[in-house]
């Protein structure tokens, strides 16, 4: 077994962005609701698709988070992740307009609709959120002998940003802000992160 | 004693309270329990136990024809008084059916449509509460917003739309927003009318107030328990006007046990809300949270 890859900040540094990622994730995925529904409705197949859409994407994303880990883990490759999580994530914003009332013209099935719109504005940013838990496994992992106690903490962090960010996006910010302000200030959030893990890892070597 | 403490909780579970509500059906949907109770001689279709938070419609067992709610006949003549007879009218909600019915009747010639996203509530509508559908009156199983895009795109135009589909519980935030008050107003012939049954208390009343506002202008404001919005972007009547179509009706709103004249008291324009509030868009839609 390898030394451990991180240590002091550069390991907390680690927690945090699986906690934001778990934020961001849920965070976008109500915002997904109220994004879809002026033109798919509010029905329980507009929510049935929204999360079914999440859950592959993310479980596809902790296959190849995981494939990725194996090559030479460094933290600035997780802030890469991400960021281009955070990046691929823009075009929610163009996208939910004229986009998709003309997808929701050609897909008249309210669950079909819904579902293939949650694809094209949520899959891909999604999936990259997901290689993110995984690949900090790997970063934070010293032991074979600790290795399941550090994964269930890192469950435990993501887990918790999630139950955070749908609590929060969904009692209080929409409440103060509107949906656009709060994605663009989650993806800048997310790239400041992806900074700083950069950053972090070129004061180690 | 202390037996008789610990049987009391079991007490309490089986004995039946007086005077309660009797279940008469209860059905599971995709979104809730929509549930039939009977009480003091009516029938009342309900989202919750034992009518907990409000009822959706009401009928009176023995003469099933009259109003039993408060709002339908401001709803109604809302409506009837506002503007020309209608030729086509859209309710999105149907709830027990009871303002579908009505309009039936009252305008025999008029096409009616009702969105209703959940079709058990028109199943029970139909079982319980007498709705039936014709050529004339049918029933879309659709989302509100997704049916009035629909219909914009296909060219049909209303003189009446009817928004119902709030209950005290939840609130479709989608359904209340400018952008979708400005669809419904883009599916008005031009004399068309607006009528939205909405809530009386809360911050919400404000917020919806001035969303209304921003995109109908003035519009008439009957308060009860309930709230019904008139709008028409043709511009609102004068009283005179109001006075002689509520004769007209007078003698068939009757036959439903409503007095058009106590109807007419309640049209007033008069601003008593925060005209600062924020307007509610498909951005900023925190309904459910607002009222509270």
């Amino acid at each position: 077994m390898s030394q451990r890859l991180l240590r002091g900040p550069a390991l907390a540094l680690c927690y945090v962005v699986a906690f934001w990622s778990g934020f961001f994730v849920m965070g976008i995925e109500l915002l997904g609701g109220r994004i879809l529904a002026p033109n798919f409705g509010s029905s329980i197949y507009v929510w049935g698709a929204l999360i079914t859409v999440f859950m592959l994407a993310l479980s596809l994303g902790y296959l190849a988070g995981g494939r990725y880990s194996l090559h030479n883990p460094t933290l600035s490759r997780l802030g890469v992740l991400l960021g281009v999580a955070a990046l691929t994530a823009l075009p929610v914003l163009p996208l939910a307009g004229t986009p998709l009332e003309n997808l929701s013209i050609h897909i008249t099935d309210p669950r079909f609709g819904s579902l293939s719109a949650a694809v094209l504005l949520f899959f891909i940013p999604t999936f990259f959120s997901g290689m993110v838990s995984p690949y900090c496994v790997r970063l934070l992992v010293d032991a074979e002998e600790s290795s399941g106690r550090r994964a269930g903490q890192l469950y435990f962090v993501s887990t918790f940003g999630s139950a955070t960010g749908t609590l929060l996006t969904s009692f209080y910010l929409v409440l103060w802000f509107e949906v656009n302000t709060i994605l663009l200030a989650m993806i800048v959030l997310s790239l400041a992160l992806a900074v700083l893990s950069l950053l972090f890892n070129g004061r180690r070597a | 004693m202390k037996k008789f403490l610990l049987l009391l909780p079991l007490a309490l579970l089986l004995a039946a309270p007086a005077a309660r509500a009797q279940l008469v059906h209860s059905e599971k949907s995709l979104y809730r329990e929509v549930l039939v109770y009977e009480e003091n001689g009516e029938r009342c279709m309900c989202f919750t136990r034992q009518c907990r938070i409000g009822r959706q419609s009401c009928i009176f067992l023995s003469d099933p024809h009259r109003f039993a709610l408060n709002y339908t006949r401001m709803m109604l003549g809302g409506m009837l008084f506002t503007g020309p007879a209608p030729q086509r009218v859209l309710i999105v909600g149907l709830g027990g059916g009871s303002i579908p019915k009505a309009l039936r009747e009252i305008l025999p010639q008029a096409q009616i449509d009702v969105a209703e996203i959940d079709p058990a509530v028109t199943r029970v509508a139909r079982r319980f509460f007498g709705f039936k559908e014709d050529p004339k009156m049918k029933v879309i199983e659709l989302d509100g917003r997704v049916y009035v895009k629909r219909a914009i795109r296909s060219g049909v135009k209303y003189d009446a739309i009817l928004l119902d589909a709030f209950d005290h519980e939840y609130i479709p935030e989608h359904l209340l927003t400018r952008e979708f008050l400005a669809e419904v107003k883009s599916l008005l012939t031009p004399q068309g009318v607006v009528v939205g049954n909405t809530f009386s208390s809360s911050k919400l009343y404000d917020h919806e107030s001035t969303t209304y506002a921003d995109v109908f202008g003035t519009f008439f404001n009957l308060k009860a328990a309930n709230r019904v919005i008139v709008a028409r972007p043709a511009g609102l009547p004068d009283e005179a006007s109001l006075r002689a179509r509520a004769q007209e009706y007078e003698k068939v709103l009757s036959t439903f046990g409503v007095d058009a004249q106590s109807v007419l008291p309640m049209f007033t324009t008069r601003p008593d809300w925060d005209v600062k509030a924020r307007v509610l868009t498909d951005q900023y839609s925190p309904a459910n949270l607002l009222n509270h």
